[in-house]
């Protein structure tokens, strides 16, 4: 190797660097390297580590190579553990004390990007009646009882909040506005999906009729079962959003809801509440009201 | 002469060659994005669990049933918690990785092409069947290629048939190039199985390749680069 010319010509390149070394490593001398393979003129080098720039050379994929004492190596491997600190930051998670909160931040950052996302006027596709599931292969879905007894002859809808004639409504007073029937997925929570046919009143048509502050933010629901959700207004003006009082061309049963249940296609179908007996237009949802399986740790939005 | 080279020896500092393999970009989009593969895989099976399923509700037909074990969340609505959560670090640290390659022109190094298909065979055989080294002519060799190319693929698919199960109403054309809800989930279950089968391979090559290889995906600098032995 042509060791002796190389190194005269890195001399005075290190002395250079080495007078900063020098305020470090104190006694040390100047010292030409004795790594052969280091000994490449250093032009190319950056000035920016002159402490511990020894040599530069490149690695096969044009990696920086370096000759360092392990002084230098320990300076600069502790400045690029600094660098690694968002690791660490994501460790949060696993305090028990921070946890809860930070999954409830992160549920509320894709909550918000859901509501984002959401086209007022995008429709859910409709299916054909031969896409539709057999009846008897819709499941019944319910959180305590499939029938909660609801007394059908005397059943009101409540309405109240921001709405301008709040009062009972009997289920021939909803059926008198126009009636919507269209094929649309079901899809639950738990990753099931089913294609069925319900028929109602659009719930945009429902709420302009009762005067509601089409303005407010929310709705809120009430059931016969002690279920209890809340649905944005926007979903709730959607054009496919229904007050569904039937289902394959008869009357919403039991299981399904009787006599009147929400059925939304851009909602998951914990948001769909069946058995109604009170809505409530409002611009609060107060902690704990915002919906039974929401208040355990669902996301309220429930967007599809 | 002999006294005056020993004399400088003695008081020369010792050096180290180290090599700089990984851009802090680079190193912290992995160790994120390895946090929330655990996570988004561990809480994927939790949710998969509510419906180990396939096909319709009714009747019924389970597929598999992980055990809770393997699983994050405790339950369906906390599992969701995690995964909804760790979706964003996922991404988050993807497109950094993806961008980052992009822009410095590191893609070349690491994106599998059709010119590497038959150098996979040999770097196999090396690693399984105790073959003969192939000669390293680059910063990966064919096989890492396949792999850490194999991972983006998974990731894009994951997270693409991830977004149809989430909104299938919003992305309805995503859906239906993805051949609908339910295929989405396979799709989603398969690029998870693609993660699943890569992690083992992955660390069982960086026990394999020492400390020092695994030291510079945190320093980004490599003691001793093996390409200089």
């Amino acid at each position: 190797m042509a060791d002796e010319p190389q190194r005269a010509d890195d001399l005075p390149q290190q002395a250079q660097p080495k007078e900063s070394a020098a305020e470090l490593q104190g006694e040390e001398a100047p010292k030409p390297l004795e790594d052969s393979s280091a000994n490449l003129p250093a032009e190319g080098s950056k000035p920016e580590e002159p402490a511990a720039f020894a040599a530069a050379r490149s690695g096969p994929a044009g990696e920086e190579i370096r000759s360092i004492t392990s002084r230098e190596r320990g300076r600069i491997n502790r400045r690029e553990l600094l660098k690694m600190v968002p690791i660490i930051a994501v460790g949060a998670f696993a305090i028990p004390k921070l946890q809860e909160p930070l999954l409830m931040d992160g549920l509320a950052l894709s909550d918000w990007a859901s509501a984002r996302l959401f086209g007022r006027r995008r429709l859910e596709p409709t299916y054909s009646n031969s896409e539709v599931a057999p009846f008897d292969r819709f499941p019944y879905n319910y959180y305590d009882v499939v029938d909660p007894e609801v007394d059908l002859a005397r059943w009101t809808l409540t309405v109240e909040g921001l709405v301008k004639r709040p009062g009972n409504y009997n289920l021939q007073q909803i059926q008198a506005l126009p009636q919507v029937v269209q094929n649309t997925r079901h899809v639950c929570v738990e990753g099931w999906d089913v294609v069925g046919n319900f028929g109602g009143t659009r719930a945009s048509d429902l709420l302009r009729w009762l005067g509601a502050d089409l303005t407010a933010r929310y709705l809120e629901v009430e059931c016969a079962d002690e279920y209890y959700e809340s649905i944005d207004m926007a979903t709730m003006l959607h054009p496919q959003t229904l007050f569904c009082y039937e289902m394959y061309g008869q009357p919403l049963d039991r299981g399904h809801g009787a006599p009147l249940r929400l059925q939304m296609p851009t909602k998951l179908g914990y948001k769909q509440a069946k058995y109604l007996t009170t809505v409530r237009v409002t611009n609060v949802l107060k902690s704990g009201k915002r919906g039974y399986w929401e208040d355990q740790g669902y996301d309220w939005y429930g967007g599809l | 002469m002999a006294t005056t080279a020993s004399l400088i020896e003695t008081a020369k500092p010792q050096t180290i060659t180290v090599a700089y393999e990984h851009p802090w970009i680079v190193r912290v989009a992995h160790w994120l994005n390895a946090v929330a593969v655990f996570v988004l895989i561990t809480s994927g099976l939790r949710i998969f669990r509510a419906f180990p399923s396939f096909g319709p509700k009714i009747p019924q037909q389970n597929f598999w049933v992980p055990p809770p074990g393997i699983t994050l969340g405790g339950w369906l609505g906390g599992a969701l918690q995690w995964h909804f959560t760790f979706i964003w670090i996922f991404v988050g640290s993807g497109l950094m990785y993806v961008i980052y390659q992009v822009a410095s022109g590191h893609w070349r190094q690491v994106l599998f092409m059709p010119r590497d298909i038959k150098g996979v065979w040999p770097m196999a055989r090396h690693y399984f069947l105790f073959g003969k080294k192939p000669p390293v002519e680059a910063a990966y060799n064919p096989l890492q290629k396949l792999a850490y190319t194999s991972t983006i693929f998974f990731g894009a698919v994951s997270f693409l048939s991830g977004l149809v199960m989430y909104k299938p109403v919003q992305f309805w054309w995503l859906t239906w190039m993805l051949g609908g809800f339910r295929l989405a989930r396979v799709w989603h279950f398969m690029a998870m199985c693609g993660f699943v089968a890569f992690i083992p391979g992955h660390l069982i090559m960086v026990l394999l390749h020492g400390w020092n290889n695994f030291y510079s995906m945190i320093t980004g600098w490599k003691r001793d680069p093996e390409y200089l032995e």
